[in-house]
């Protein structure tokens, strides 16, 4: 299959490729990673009369501890993320993440910014964000701006970017002693999108008691979800199987997935209370253990 | 639609081509440059039969233009054997039967090309990890894994 014709381009700051966006407007795309664009214009369900390919833009790919945040480069590739010790030790809530996307060979192109800025309800980072907490910065002609991510998407593939805005880093807060998280995927193989998933990221206070809650849906509707009404009841309590159990109800409570070949809603929504339930478990265990 | 010059080192030599924009680097290196070693399967992102490694990093050829890959190192297939010799990975499926009908074959090894060069001794789970992104539809994945065992193995 091939793509219907476009013009490319490969600006080499992030200045000029703001420049291209904003000269072209709904006729440009931002070409990333390429790895959901480029299948959805070989499909033509997705057109574009340019492609702006911030590929070459030096210093948007990075993983770093700053001010008290982990900073994320936009053009991130997935791979950097599931090979880095610092994740895999002090994120695992982003390893488990970064290894159930689609398969080692797409992970190597594919970006974390791609994968937010998509804004695909079955794309697994959103969720992941959601629990964290993280912001996103978009950087448009007037500089930067923050967006939190639970404002960051407005719905089906849509984001609060402006056009001529690129998403160029997120921001997770640095996770407090007795922090742990986890994300848990359900797919029929490797490289499918999730049946259903979900993050869950914890924070314990001194007593055991849950003192922050944030609990993120994949393939739950026509957004990525936020389980507020499970995140509330968690907080203050401790954590045990009742009140797992309670707030997974409550998350499942959130879900409004649609019917496909991967499942009725009755069977998603189950799974979700399943997969949150799972999540939260896991991420009690790593609180603990930190 | 724009066009562009670009360079690639394909196993080893130089190519300079003017590319349409729109051209996936899988027909650049098969339609253009006539290596048909590299494969199309499912054309969607899934097989991974169009693997190539391209800078040190397997990827799937049919999910990448060929002007992304301007100023790249690209090895292919037909890249692995050197002067007559077999490379260990190509002895490896060989010697374990590690193809039946061979369509995924190049992606095989182009995708444990790039693990051995990244882990020297991957371990099962990790070969098993690794090649999770290429379908073998004769479900050959067993002695896929004994031939990247083989390879792992010796010197190369």
């Amino acid at each position: 299959m091939i793509p219907a014709p476009f013009d490319y381009h490969a600006p080499a700051s992030l200045a000029d490729a703001i420049g291209l966006l904003q000269l072209h407007g709904d006729d440009a795309k931002v070409l990333s990673g390429g790895q959901s664009l480029l299948p959805l214009l070989k499909l033509r369900l997705a057109s574009a009369v340019h492609l702006v390919d911030i590929g070459r833009i030096p210093g948007l790919e990075y993983l770093k501890e700053e001010g008290g945040y982990l900073k994320i480069g936009g053009r991130t590739r997935e791979s950097v993320l599931e090979r880095s010790d610092l994740i895999k030790t002090k994120y695992p809530i982003l390893h488990d993440t970064a290894i159930v996307i689609a398969d080692p060979l797409v992970r190597n192109r594919a970006t974390v910014g791609g994968n937010l800025a998509h804004a695909d309800p079955a794309n697994d980072h959103p969720a992941t964000m959601l629990a964290l907490g993280a912001e996103v910065i978009a950087t448009g002609r007037n500089g930067e701006r923050t967006i939190a991510i639970n404002r960051f998407f407005t719905g089906l593939f849509a984001t609060a970017l402006e056009p001529g805005e690129i998403l160029t880093e997120i921001r997770i807060p640095i996770p407090p002693p007795r922090s742990g998280g986890a994300y848990v995927k359900l797919e029929r193989k490797v490289g499918d999108f999730a049946t259903a998933a979900a993050a869950a990221q914890l924070t314990l206070g001194a007593n055991g008691a849950i003192e922050r809650a944030g609990i993120g849906l994949t393939s739950a509707g026509p957004t990525p979800i936020k389980a507020v009404d499970a995140e509330r009841f968690l907080i203050g309590t401790t954590p045990d199987r009742e009140t797992i159990a309670e707030a997974a109800r409550l998350a499942a409570r959130a879900a409004s997935p649609s019917p496909d070949r991967r499942g009725s809603v009755e069977y998603k929504r189950e799974m979700a209370r399943v997969l949150t339930a799972r999540a939260l478990t896991k991420a009690v265990e790593r609180a603990r253990g930190n | 639609m724009s066009k562009h010059n670009i360079r690639v080192t394909i196993n080893g030599a130089l190519h300079e081509a003017q590319v349409d924009s729109r051209l996936l680097l899988v027909h650049f290196l098969r339609d253009q440059l006539g290596l048909t070693g590299t494969h199309i399967g499912c054309d969607t992102t899934h097989c991974g039969a169009c693997t190539v490694v391209v800078d040190l990093e397997p990827v799937k050829s049919c999910t990448m233009l060929a002007v992304q890959a301007d100023g790249s190192a690209i090895i292919t297939v037909e890249g692995l054997e050197r002067d007559g010799q077999l490379h260990p990975l190509q002895e490896g499926f060989w010697h374990e039967h590690g193809l039946q009908c061979g369509f995924c074959t190049p992606g095989m090894l182009m995708t444990a090309y790039g693990l051995l060069g990244r882990t020297a001794t991957p371990s099962e789970p990790e070969i098993r990890h690794a090649i999770s992104g290429n379908l073998c539809r004769c479900t050959g994945y067993v002695n896929i894994v004994k031939s990247i065992q083989y390879a792992a193995a010796r010197p190369r």
